[in-house]
């Protein structure tokens, strides 16, 4: 099923997937191109979020809850407490990003990436219509992740301890009159 | 709602995620815009789950997989640059220039 301009500007959904995602996209540049490396981080903690109320639109509640809860939650304030100790000047400043002699071919090369990806996106499916749906139940969401996709899962848990033991021993100060 | 209009959205973020990767010169900030790729992708990969009414929820399952794992990226990345800011005084990218041959 299709639908033409006019229709999907008719569409309530899609005012509120507009009104999600131009901020959404606004902040994502703000993200990659704020002078302010505070507010280049918390630029990224809206672009999540708009990325978490994008899930809820498409019937992922738990995906999006769990973005809220372990991006905004714990990854933001790893980069915080990154910034903070690396000391990274917080005023306003213009050393964060390179010269534009770097950022106007980076820029060319994002802007062809775009069109290329839009290109096929919208050769692929035009506006192909998302048919009706539920969201989807975490009971269903548990349920399969402890049937099928039960090794992923388990392979993950260890990825996980992994990093936690290289992130203690990479951060952990190794001074020689320390050791015991 | 289309399936074009969210894939787009992606797409534009991933863009905006690769044009930091590479112009940013702090390491905290080029970790960030890792992080805007992989939020592109996750919602490419929810979209797409969406789309096809899987069974199975792959893209979702993937999607929470790959929030696990950029959140062990993110400590390890930490973890790297500290160690990096203590043995060399800077988070600039361009001036960890040793190897270059």
């Amino acid at each position: 099923m299709t639908v033409s301009v006019a229709d999907w500007f008719s569409e309530a959904a899609n005012w509120a997937f507009l009104i999600i995602a131009l901020p959404t996209l606004f902040a994502g540049w703000r993200t990659v191109s704020a002078n302010n490396i505070v507010r280049a981080v918390l630029y990224l903690v809206v672009a999540l979020a708009g990325t978490a109320a994008l899930f809820f639109m498409l019937g992922a509640p738990f995906v999006g809850w769990t973005v809220v809860l372990v991006y905004i939650g714990a990854v933001i304030i790893l980069f915080l407490i990154g910034i903070m100790i690396t000391r990274a000047p917080l005023g306003v400043e213009t050393e964060l990003s390179h010269p534009a002699k770097v950022r106007i071919p980076v820029g060319l090369l994002s802007v062809v990436l775009f069109g290329v990806i839009a290109y096929a996106t919208v050769d692929s499916f035009s506006n192909t219509m998302l048919e009706p749906f539920e969201p989807t139940a975490t009971a269903d969401l548990s349920n399969l992740l402890y049937s099928r996709w039960v090794i992923p899962f388990e392979v993950v848990s260890l990825v996980l301890l992994a990093a936690l033991i290289g992130g203690i021993t990479l951060a952990r100060r190794d001074d020689p009159e320390d050791r015991r | 709602m289309t399936i074009t209009q969210f894939v787009l959205v992606a797409t534009a973020l991933f863009s905006l995620g690769l044009y930091g990767v590479i112009t940013r010169r702090n390491a905290v900030l080029v970790l960030a815009s890792v992080e805007l790729m992989l939020a592109a992708v996750n919602l490419n990969m929810v979209s797409f789950d969406t789309y096809l009414q899987d069974q199975l929820h792959a893209g979702q399952m993937m999607s929470l997989f790959i929030i696990a794992l950029a959140a062990a990226e993110v400590g390890i990345g930490i973890a790297i640059i500290l160690m990096i800011y203590r043995n060399l005084h800077t988070a600039d990218v361009d001036e960890l220039n040793r190897m270059k041959g």
